[in-house]
């Protein structure tokens, strides 16, 4: 189904309408019930955004990247995945990650500022996440390759943003992609903001998805905001993936209703004009919409799911701040699988060092 | 004169060669409305237009290879790279291409521009946010890099690399852009690249160091000196090229020398800096040189920043060694 939207016409798949509205033959195959645990998921994620940006302020956690707006694109794409897949994400990918088993202790953990966040449970497949940006599609791609080399049945898949797109690494991953035939989809989140620049800045191309075309395989443009074409398109993909069909690049179309990062003030660069145009498709807000009109909304059961999500981030919120903090000198352990002699030396000196301030 | 921190001085250097030199130009990502996320480049774009001060794609391969570009065509581009933690993938063309091509060319083409980028740690900043990389380009020949600890040097020296002849990577330690407010005078002024300069003088011991860790140095010096160690402070402010003269110049008379840089020890500029010791003042020395530097790993995370850093302690530690010895 995804072929037959060309991005060079400005094909752009959409399923459900921001105003709840549903394109039924498109529609993926996807239970009541699992669309409200899906809802449940994206409730969640934007309430443990919105606590990380208030532990920020409060100065217990870094700089924090959010998610808010791309909800749907986070949680329609990771949950069309399989269970052995592994996912290559870029920084504002708490969605993904929590998605695809990563305890959100780990990320609050991460951001507070300990190495230990990013070490991830042994049966979760994914990568910590990479803050050079469009560095790691290719290591997504070389995954892939491997798996195709050793015929495991799984797919790749490689978060990154609009202003990914521009680095030469990602040229060079979707070129290794199409030549290789490697199982890898190339999830982009066009968020229309790379810090304060404009998509169109990025790229003079009408669109990203249509990047794909010149490295022989299909990309296709998918309202981002829109659960069940996020979920439908990445399905797709990974299923032509995992039959020997190649590559793919989805451009999930959306958009930053938040900070680039705590550290950002988008106040510099955009107008509140431009935001509130963004509202009315605010992905949370259409899923809901869609679950009212089937009678599975009340602002009953919001309160309920709220109330269970804020439990669940608080005991999150705990379990990082109780997390042991680093002995003396954990940073020099995993230079390499042995400390060298001369690690060896710069340690003791340090502890050393500690002993003599008396601690 | 106004009192200004490392931003505001850099922005005014920036600002007066723009109006003096029309062929100035600043690319770079976010460096437009924006003003850089640090906000060196803040109302240039405004000032000047959406043409001298531009917005890029986000690949720093492109924004320092298309500055050659427009070096060797008549323009005298200023580019930012975010942070040196993003400086690798434009690595390529800063080493293959930017560095050689007046060699090359047997001086037919020149290069003259700047590459200015913030660097260093303790500011709780993420991954890849916190690298001190001085040493990897000060082996590049071809090359200058240059690193400002103050405000009033950081305006003088970025004014300086504009003008200069050759690329100019010039390193900004962010964790010193806000933290002093000097007088920086209001005129354009120069400070010549490759000086050091004499921040304290001392007979006992030559503390050398650069960037972020002068204040560092300089609080441990003044803890020393309650010891009654009294200490010459030495701030490179470039480290390619060295000023040897006057490191050499205080180690014949200290006879004691202490290094000190965030970066990690191992093939540091300490190492060379020893070298030339030897080299030149060798049976000066009564005591072997002491590095007080960043480990050979890769830069912790914010729970473990503050061990990483060369701290006064540290550095205090590292005077008292050389000084037992
Ligand atoms: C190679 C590299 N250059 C610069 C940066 C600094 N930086 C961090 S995020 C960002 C913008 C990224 O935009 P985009 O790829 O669209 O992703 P988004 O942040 O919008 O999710 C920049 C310039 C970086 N992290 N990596």
């Amino acid at each position: 189904m995804i072929e037959t939207f060309d991005p060079l016409k400005g094909e752009m798949l959409m399923i459900l309408h921001p105003d709840g509205r549903c394109e039924e033959k498109l529609k993926p195959d996807l239970t009541d019930e699992t669309v409200q645990t899906l809802y449940r998921r994206m409730v969640f994620i934007r309430l443990a955004d919105q606590r990380a940006l208030a532990l920020q302020r409060q100065g217990r956690l870094g700089t924090y990247a959010p998610v808010h707006g791309q909800e749907a694109a986070q949680v329609g794409s990771a949950y069309a995945l399989g269970e052995k897949d592994w996912v290559f994400p870029s920084f504002r990918e708490m969605g993904v990650c929590t998605m695809r088993g990563v305890p959100l202790k780990d990320i609050y953990l991460y951001w507070m500022g300990n190495e230990m966040g990013q070490k991830v449970p042994e049966n979760v497949h994914v990568f910590p996440i990479s803050i050079p940006v469009g560095s790691h599609p290719l290591h997504a791609v070389g995954a892939a390759w491997a798996a195709k080399l050793r015929g495991e049945k799984i797919c790749m898949v490689t978060y990154f943003g609009d202003g990914g797109t521009s680095e030469g690494d990602f040229h060079e991953a979707m070129n290794f992609a199409g030549v290789f035939q490697t199982p890898t989809l190339f999830f982009c989140q066009n968020n229309q903001y790379a810090i304060s620049v404009p998509r169109k800045i990025q790229t003079a191309a009408k669109t990203l998805a249509q990047k794909a075309i010149a490295y022989g395989f299909h990309g296709v443009q998918v309202d981002g905001n829109d659960l069940f074409a996020v979920y439908a398109a990445t399905k797709e993909a990974r299923e032509k993936a995992l039959s020997g069909g190649g590559p793919t690049m989805i451009e999930a179309v959306t958009f930053r209703f938040g900070p680039h990062t705590t550290a950002d003030d988008p106040t510099k660069y955009r107008t509140d004009a431009e935001v509130d145009e963004w509202k009315p498709r605010d992905p949370l807000l259409r899923t809901q919409r869609y679950l009212k009109k089937k009678g599975l909304w009340s602002e009953e059961i919001e309160k309920e799911i709220k109330e269970e999500a804020e439990a669940e981030i608080t005991q999150a919120v705990e379990d990082a701040e109780g997390f042991p903090p680093p002995k003396p000198g954990e940073f020099f352990q995993y230079t390499f699988a042995e400390l060298t002699p001369n690690l060896k030396e710069q340690m003791d000196d340090f502890l050393a060092f500690l002993k003599e301030k008396g601690n | 004169m106004a009192k200004r921190n490392m931003v505001e001085a850099i922005n005014a250097g920036l600002m007066e060669e723009m109006e003096k030199d029309p062929a100035v130009m600043i690319i770079g990502e976010d460096v437009g409305k924006e003003g850089g996320v640090f906000r060196v480049t803040d109302g240039l774009q405004a000032k000047f237009g959406l043409e001298r001060a531009v917005d890029t794609p986000l690949a720093e391969s492109g924004i320092v290879g298309v500055a050659l570009g427009l070096a060797i065509n008549g323009f005298k581009p200023v580019a930012e790279l975010q942070f040196m933690g993003f400086l690798p993938p434009a690595l390529d063309q800063i080493l293959n291409h930017i560095s050689r091509i007046r060699n090359r060319s047997r001086g037919r083409y020149t290069c003259p521009m700047v590459i200015r980028m913030p660097y260093g740690g303790g500011i709780h900043a993420p991954e890849h946010h916190s690298e001190s990389m001085e040493s990897i380009l000060a082996h590049i020949p071809g090359i200058k890099v240059v690193i400002p600890s103050t405000p009033y040097d950081a305006k003088g020296l970025i004014v300086a690399a504009i003008r200069d002849p050759d690329p100019i990577l010039f390193l900004e330690p962010k964790r010193v852009y806000r933290a002093i407010k000097e007088e920086v005078p209001e005129d354009n002024y120069t400070v010549p690249i490759g000086e050091a300069k004499v921040l304290r003088e001392g007979g006992d011991v030559t503390v050398i160091c650069w960037g972020a860790m002068v204040r560092e140095a300089l609080r441990a010096v003044e803890m020393a000196a309650e010891e009654g160690i009294n200490a010459e402070v030495i701030d490179l402010r470039a480290v390619s090229p060295m000023d040897d003269n006057t490191y050499l110049e205080s180690v014949r008379k200290t006879a004691r020398v202490v290094i000190v840089h965030e970066a990690p020890k191992t093939c540091g500029l300490g190492a060379e800096i020893i070298a030339r010791v030897n080299e030149k003042a060798l049976l000066s020395l009564e005591a072997p040189v002491e590095r007080v530097t960043g480990y050979d790993t890769t830069f912790p995370l914010t729970k473990m920043e503050q061990d990483y850093l060369p701290s006064p302690e540290r550095i205090l530690r590292g005077i008292r060694k050389v000084m037992a010895f």
